[in-house]
């Protein structure tokens, strides 16, 4: 047999029918669903008279548009209100199971996935949300899908899709203190730009991959998107089994072990193509930053910021000039130095605990920059009870940081958590966009050890000038 | 659905490149239970000042841009989120295709589900077209879904690329959910092969 990717592995496996001419009917083995991008998906199967097929294998929270203060307080915002309430009469009306704001095992829905072992090696698993690749560290095949195709999946546990191609970035080495997985992948980004994956499935290989823990597999497979990637995946390994083992929907005892034979089945086979590869090198890697407005311009934070006199395509040049006026950047400046008005830990890619251990082992006994705000937003309530187990919280508050109720919060901003316009925010998220984290708001993508280190300093810093 | 075979109309550029669905609809429009009304808020950040008073240089103020029915992006349009709220605001401002030379995947996908064309032109052609706009602001382009073809003010018809399974949807105005509804024994025979 043709020795066969890990990627090939999972599609093969998952396409229940094709039909000349027509994109593959492809099946799902877990839907995850939020409140911003389902609700007129469940309008859509009540005006048809539909059914959610498999309601066991959809699971809901509430995470984008939810407060982070203090929950026993009722919502102050209407419309935000309005999409909680009927995501909650949506899951009680079709019988899918739901995570609501009060729920203790509430979070962002890819933090909350892997982190209750709904999430598990060989699924294929989305979301109306394009950082569903996160869920690729595990050995699945995970990918963001719009609300149209949100009902297909709530219809008919399937999708239409057209196989994509396969990529296969090898990072060898290893890391050098105060360099993380997430300069790994904001490195990859600069180096492929955001729309370097379209198309394609990352597949992310290599000793340094392998060193990574579940956490930074997660924080690389996260932002696989904004690489343009459909999906990012991690071929499991004893790490992932070890990281899933106990948790509460992983299988137990027998069925455990038959499931850890059968995972271990996933890997790609010796000599399996990919349409396209690409080396990075871990050893060579810096801490780095984003310097404009998006993820793609990226840097070490070394490194100076790029002058758009230096580029010949026109197009680029007037992109470069437009993202470096609209944050207000010198061209061939460190962005060393460079002060703050915010810094926020949390998100999707990175509000996990090993993230926020880095952040506070940086913190600890510090105190943050004056006329800094800093936001810590855990990933999920159950990473803040861990965190508060480990007295995380006393070191973030006594540091003078913001420690808040788990959710997306300034990631998206949708919540009322924002940047103000024109400030400067190192944010530990995912999204640089123009006004992602407030209107006019300024982004810089870093670390968790970068933003720490900003955090103290009220000005962006290089982590390694604090770590020993 | 509705049928789409041919419409043309006028052109509204908007050169930058890697345009992403935080700018088409920022984030904060989206706590809506609807498909509709997102129109106005299309493009806010860049289209309303601090006051939310509409800023005058920005293309979609202009008159000309009233009624246009493409859109013509920079490099790589639709980066970014998945939201389908960007499509569905696109057209409800009236339009009915965006040009560009890639679009992103889930961007693409979106699009095409809700009958809204996604049309990829190679760099010249899109070059080529901005020019024939600056010149002449109201020309109009035509598509012809049939013969997947774009003709352009000067009359040369040039060929698109399109999944040949959406655009036979669209032509006939049938959509995808149905057509995933009659594979209900083949996913009832996996779901049973696979308990
Ligand atoms: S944390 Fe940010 S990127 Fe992640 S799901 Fe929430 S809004 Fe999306």
């Amino acid at each position: 047999m043709k020795p066969r990717t890990l990627f090939e592995k999972l599609w093969e496996t998952h396409v229940v029918a094709e039909e000349p001419d027509s994109p593959s009917v492809v099946y799902i083995d877990l839907h995850l669903v939020h409140e911003v991008t389902s609700p007129q998906a469940f309008s859509e199967l009540r005006q048809r008279g539909l059914k959610v097929r498999q309601p066991q294998k959809t699971v809901a929270t509430v995470d984008h548009s939810i407060p982070t203060t203090d929950r026993s307080l009722p919502l102050t915002d209407a419309l935000a209100a309005k999409q909680i309430e009927q995501l909650s009469t949506n899951a009680r009306d079709f019988g899918i199971r739901l995570y609501d704001l009060h729920n203790a095992q509430q979070g962002i829905v890819h933090i909350i996935g892997p982190e209750l072992g709904i999430t598990q090696p060989g699924m294929t698993i989305v979301c109306g949300d394009s950082h569903t690749s996160t869920h690729g560290a595990f050995g699945s095949l995970a990918f963001g899908i719009g609300t149209s195709e949100v009902g297909h999946v709530l219809a008919t546990q399937c999708l239409l899709q057209r196989r994509p191609k396969t990529f296969n970035v090898r990072v060898e080495g290893k890391l050098a203190p105060g360099v993380t997985a997430k300069d790994i992948i904001l490195a990859l980004i600069a180096r492929i730009g955001v729309g370097g994956g379209t198309g394609h499935v990352i597949e992310y290989s290599g000793s340094a991959i392998r060193g990574t823990s579940m956490e930074g597999r997660m924080t690389i497979c996260n932002m696989s998107i904004e690489g343009g990637a459909r999906a990012g995946m991690i071929a499991p390994d004893d790490t992932t089994f070890e990281y899933l083992a106990g948790r509460e929907f992983a299988p137990k005892e027998a069925a455990w072990d038959a499931a850890v034979t059968r995972w271990r089945q996933l890997p790609g086979d010796e000599g399996a193509r990919f349409d396209r590869t690409l080396d990075l090198d871990a050893d060579k890697l810096e801490p780095m930053i984003t310097y404009g407005t998006n993820p793609g311009m990226g840097l070490s934070i070394t490194a100076r910021v790029p002058d758009p006199d230096d580029i010949t395509d026109a197009s680029g040049k007037a992109a470069l000039t437009k993202a470096l006026a609209y944050m207000n950047l010198t061209p061939g400046k460190s962005l060393l130095g460079h002060p703050l008005d915010v810094v926020f830990i949390g998100s999707c890619t990175n509000a996990r605990m090993s993230d926020l251990r880095l952040a506070a082992g940086l913190l600890k006994g510090k105190h943050v920059a004056r006329n800094l705000r800093v936001l810590v937003v855990p990933g999920s309530q159950q990473i803040k009870r861990q965190a508060e187990g480990e007295g995380l919280d006393e070191v973030f508050r006594a540091a003078g940081a913001e420690w808040r109720e788990a959710g997306c919060s300034m990631c998206i901003a949708m919540n009322g958590d924002e940047v103000g316009a024109g400030e400067y925010c190192v944010s530990t998220s995912n999204r640089n966009f123009e006004g992602r984290q407030g209107k006019g708001a300024r982004t810089f993508l870093a670390s968790p050890l970068t933003a720490a280190a900003s955090a103290i300093n009220g000005y962006v810093t290089d982590a390694r000038t604090m770590v020993n | 659905m509705e049928k789409i075979t041919t419409f043309s109309g006028r052109v509204v550029p908007l050169p930058n490149n890697d345009v992403d669905t935080d700018q088409i609809i920022p984030a904060r429009f989206l706590k809506t239970t609807d498909k509709s009304g997102l129109a106005s808020n299309l493009f806010y950040d860049w289209r309303y000042d601090a006051q939310g008073a509409p800023r005058p240089d920005f293309v979609l103020n202009q008159p000309e841009s009233q009624g246009a029915a493409f859109l013509l992006a920079g490099h790589n349009f639709g980066c970014g989120s998945s939201r389908e709220h960007a499509p569905w605001a696109l057209q409800g401002f009236g339009f009915r295709a965006v040009i560009s030379t890639e679009f992103a995947d889930i961007f693409q996908n979106n699009s095409l589900k809700n009958g809204f064309l996604p049309l990829v032109v190679d760099p010249s052609v899109h070059r080529n077209l901005f020019e024939l706009i600056r010149q002449n602001p109201q020309a109009e382009l035509s598509v012809d879904l049939g013969a997947q073809t774009l003709t352009l003010p000067d009359g040369r018809a040039i060929t698109f690329p399109i999944d040949p399974f959406s655009r036979t949807c669209l032509l006939n105005g049938v959509d995808e959910l149905g057509y995933l509804l009659r594979h209900e024994d083949a996913i009832r025979s996996y779901e049973f092969a696979h308990a």
